[in-house]
């Protein structure tokens, strides 16, 4: 059929560049949280594809303040720096926290102890 | 509702193309990493969700609008999407509108093409949403009578 009427399929495909992410997941996650009653469709869409801007910017920042840059690489430990300093970020701490070794986690107790002795 | 909690979950593969388009040519990007910014999508959902909710909720409105999406974003501090989040709404809004004709269009042309292949159809709009399929409903009726002519 998309061969004998080609510009049929156009209004589908521009669609889904504006969007890449599934609206219905979304509203899924939207809809989890108490309070929310109904949303409009344009709601949902802007959430959307602010959801989308907001990926890029996580990872382009996390990547061109994190430590992989010259190796070409994005780790955890980038993403977590970006929640740490970053004022916008600041809201993924609690998701994205930072990963310490247990032994320098066990020493930094010891250390607050003996503080705690010293008083 | 969310049965289960990989409900609230946004599908991997949109996530890792959408920061493989992000970043420049050849980073390679952990699987950690990639975990841990579709998490963070998605509790970006939620945050925006409340923020959003509290604008309609002081102006006594039950149902979130696009106002109370880019008031959040401004209150959440990412003033920077508000461009481009204008942007795409105005494409969409457009899209919107033009599908309506188009639809219409598009059915007459299908008829006078092939009436019977009326399964295709179907099959390239099963993945668009419930809009829709609600317009598709409600130009049922209409199509019925209109295909028995041609078939007669």
């Amino acid at each position: 059929m998309s061969q004998t009427n080609p510009d049929k399929d156009s209004p589908a495909s521009e669609a889904k560049k504006t969007i890449s992410l599934p609206t219905s997941r979304v509203r899924l996650i939207m809809k989890s949280s108490p309070d929310v009653s109904s949303i409009n469709q344009d709601a949902l869409f802007l959430t959307t594809k602010a959801t989308e801007l907001f990926v890029q910017h996580l990872a382009l920042t996390s990547f061109t303040n994190g430590s992989g840059r010259e190796a070409n690489t994005l780790d955890y430990s980038d993403l977590a720096k970006t929640a740490e300093e970053t004022e916008t970020f600041h809201f993924l701490t609690d998701i994205l926290p930072k990963k310490i070794l247990a032994r320098d986690y066990l020493n930094s107790l010891e250390q607050l102890e003996d503080e705690d002795a010293d008083v | 509702m969310a049965e289960r909690p990989e409900d609230l979950n946004l599908p991997n593969a949109v996530i890792t193309r959408i920061i493989k388009e992000a970043l420049p040519d050849g980073v390679n990007v952990s699987k950690e990493a990639r975990r841990a910014i579709s998490q963070a999508a998605s509790v970006f959902v939620l945050y925006a969700t409340s923020c959003a909710n509290n604008f309609a909720m002081k102006a006594k409105r039950k149902t979130l609008n696009a106002g109370d999406v880019l008031a959040a974003m401004e209150e959440m501090e990412f003033e920077r999407f508000l461009e481009p989040l204008r942007e795409a709404l105005e494409v969409y809004k457009d899209q919107k509108g033009k599908k309506e004709v188009s639809e219409q269009k598009r059915k007459d042309k299908e008829k006078k093409v092939d009436s019977g292949n009326d399964r295709s159809r179907e099959d390239e709009e099963g993945e668009e949403e419930e809009e829709d399929q609600q317009q598709r409903m409600e130009e049922e009726p209409e199509e019925e009578p209109e295909e028995e002519e041609v078939e007669n």
